[in-house]
């Protein structure tokens, strides 16, 4: 048995895989209309979150907090563009303010909720038995409630504002991660290479960080980022039930609460708040559908 | 030369709880390895033979305490492995290896070939970090793959070639004993040659001990030096490989090896078919295992579980599970089908 027979030499053009399953990500990906335009609806909006705020203060007089009462709930005009509310204050520039605490309460939760989850599902399934079984039903508990009463009964106890909110949405983001987590170790944990390494004498640190995470990535950033969508839509819900950020912060879920009382003699107070929630939650629910497709296209239902 | 013994094995059990109605109780065991013993010495290989789910490779894992054994001795130079802590296990798990059978789930697919074998050495701490890849290199001549090839992935390579990955692992660490379970089962038969004539080789150089599990009779009959026969987690005969072959004891044995293909057609055979399937081990039958299916079963077979035995035809070290040894041989008892 000669070297030459097992290596035929071949040509040694370098190519890294790891770049070549990138790009093959990609152009599955960017077949996807949808997703891409979910996707640069996102960067957009995390665009206006970023340099919005600081183009209005620098190169206009909008304030979000600036009151008019001679201008009170104005309609759309040249001057006003969402109109003004109650108070005066221009919805546009409140709108463009409130991005950022919408991005914030997004992903915040949902990085607090994934670590917390991920943490948890990898332990249950990489440990089994009784750890196992008491996390898991501690999940099943979480899921039990719908998800919005959980966050609300959370945030009634630690009271209402900003970061309680984030909490809240987090724990209610864990028993998600948790699953999805537990059912990938489960599947990684009993292949041969695990086998490999332990024969090897690896601690379960080690090989729960650096054989059996790396291998489960796909469906973690898949939840992730269909998480988002979901947690946005429930801090502006506890933000409409005036649980959330308090006025007069800019935060959408408020505006949509102050909007409701005057719904018939001015609807725009309302109008555009909703359709920024709409858009931003649609553009992470079909941008995360895409990652989906791109990333994993058997897990596609 | 005095053989020396490497690996003994005393009383192994392995059972696997059921776990089943509204609490999760335990309701009954899989009795995947039932109280085995047997002895490895110094530099040869040993195979384990059977067919599928009969514990060969559950063997092989306990010994290796990848699955906590139940019960029983696995002393490896005078240790007790399934006493020891874990932590103490680690450190003898460098002189035990385990190359798997299927080259495409047993290396990590996002680690480059030296990273893995890095990662071995950095486990066990072997060498200084700096002269660890030289020692990457080296290994991978030694398997016969090319050095350049250090970088790449494992989809880069073919079946066999991962196969030697994993070879090149097991030895990155110093074994003494390197367990191949059904190492080559799952490639085409001229890469299976290549790699048996490798795995010889290396024995040769690094004066290796092998237990080789395998259902595949041929390549069991190239490898081996002793054989041991298992049916449903008990070990049926236990022989040196020519009188295992020439003159087998067991009516399973002989049963196994009647279905060995011979590559003559001329030559006329006597094929013994086995009827029915292998029992199950949740519940399996009383006295010998096989007595469901033997053709010389009778009434003491059911009850009585025959011990091995070297009866006066056989032998020294080669023994037999069967309460009729004598009688098969003499035809005194005809089998009955």
């Amino acid at each position: 048995m000669s070297e030459e027979t097992v290596n035929p030499p071949v040509t040694t053009e370098k190519l890294n895989p790891r770049l070549e399953s990138y790009k093959q990500f990609w152009r599955r990906f960017f077949k996807n209309k949808a997703a891409v335009t979910g996707g640069v609806l996102i960067l957009l909006i995390i665009l206006m979150a970023f340099i919005g705020p600081w183009i209005l203060t620098t190169f206009t007089d909008y304030r979000p907090n600036a009151t008019d009462l001679g201008n009170k709930l104005q309609g759309p005009s040249a001057a006003h563009w969402f109109g003004t509310d109650s108070y005066g204050r221009d919805i546009f520039t409140r709108v463009i303010f409130g991005t950022r605490l919408t991005l914030y309460v997004g992903f915040f939760s949902v990085f607090i909720g994934g670590v917390v989850g991920v943490i948890f599902g990898i332990v249950s399934g990489y440990y089994g038995g009784r750890v196992d079984t008491i996390i898991m039903r501690l999940m099943d508990v979480l899921l039990a409630f719908p998800g919005i009463l959980l966050a609300l009964a959370i945030v009634a106890v630690l009271g209402g504002s900003l970061t309680n909110v984030i909490i809240a949405v987090g724990i209610f983001s864990v028993p998600a991660f948790a699953r999805v987590v537990r059912g990938s170790t489960l599947s990684v944990r009993k292949l041969e290479y695990i086998d490999a390494v332990r024969a090897l004498g690896a601690s379960d640190f080690r090989i729960i960080f650096k054989h059996i995470l790396p291998n489960i990535l796909s469906p973690i950033i898949v939840q992730a980022s269909l998480r988002i969508a979901t947690a946005i839509l429930t801090g502006a819900g506890l933000a409409f039930l005036g649980l959330g950020a308090q006025p007069p912060a800019p935060e959408w879920g408020a505006m949509l609460n102050e909007g409701r009382q005057y719904m018939y003699e001015a609807g725009h107070v309302a109008l555009f708040p909703g359709l920024m929630i709409v858009l931003v939650v649609l553009a992470f629910n079909i941008f995360g559908d895409g990652i989906r497709d791109a990333l994993d296209p058997k897990m596609r239902n | 030369m005095e053989k020396q013994e490497l690996l003994k094995v005393e009383g192994l059990k392995q059972y696997f709880p059921i776990k089943g109605g509204f609490l999760g109780r335990t309701v009954n065991h899989v009795k995947a390895v039932d109280d085995i013993s047997f002895t490895v010495y110094e530099g040869e290989t040993v195979s384990i033979v059977g067919e599928s789910g009969c514990g060969k490779s559950t063997t092989g894992r306990a010994i290796l305490r990848l699955e906590e054994p139940t019960e029983g001795k696995v002393e490896f130079r005078g240790v007790n492995l399934a006493d020891i802590s874990k932590r103490q296990m680690r450190n003898y798990r460098k002189d035990l290896q385990i190359i798997f059978q299927d080259p495409y789930a047993s290396i990590n697919p996002r680690q480059t070939v030296a990273s893995v074998l890095t990662e071995a050495m950095e486990i066990q701490k072997v060498l200084p970090a700096n002269k660890r890849r030289h020692r990457v290199e080296e290994l991978l001549e030694t398997v016969g793959l090319l050095p350049y090839q250090a970088d790449r992935f494992p989809h880069e390579f073919s079946g066999g070639q991962r196969q030697r990955i994993g070879i090149a692992r097991a030895l990155s660490v110093n074994p003494q004993l390197i367990i191949c379970d059904e190492a080559v089962s799952a490639l085409d038969v001229s890469i299976q040659a290549q790699v048996l004539n490798l795995l010889e080789e290396l024995q040769e150089e690094f004066k290796l001990t092998y237990l080789f599990i395998s259902h595949d009779l041929g390549v069991v009959r190239h490898i081996s030096d002793r054989i041991i026969v298992m049916y449903l987690g008990k070990i049926m005969e236990i022989g040196d490989k020519t009188s295992l072959f020439e003159n087998p004891k067991h009516p399973y044995t002989k049963a196994l090896l009647s279905a060995i293909p011979v590559p003559d057609p001329d030559k006329k055979k006597e094929r013994i078919v086995l009827r029915g399937d292998v029992p199950s081990p949740i519940d399996p039958p009383s006295g010998c295992r096989f007595h469901t299916r033997c053709p010389y079963a009778t009434a003491k077979c059911k009850v009585e579980v025959p011990v091995l035995r070297t009866a006066s035809s056989m032998k020294e070290g080669h023994e037999a599970a069967c309460h009729y040894i004598e009688e098969i041989e003499s035809g005194e008892k005809q089998p009955n089908y």
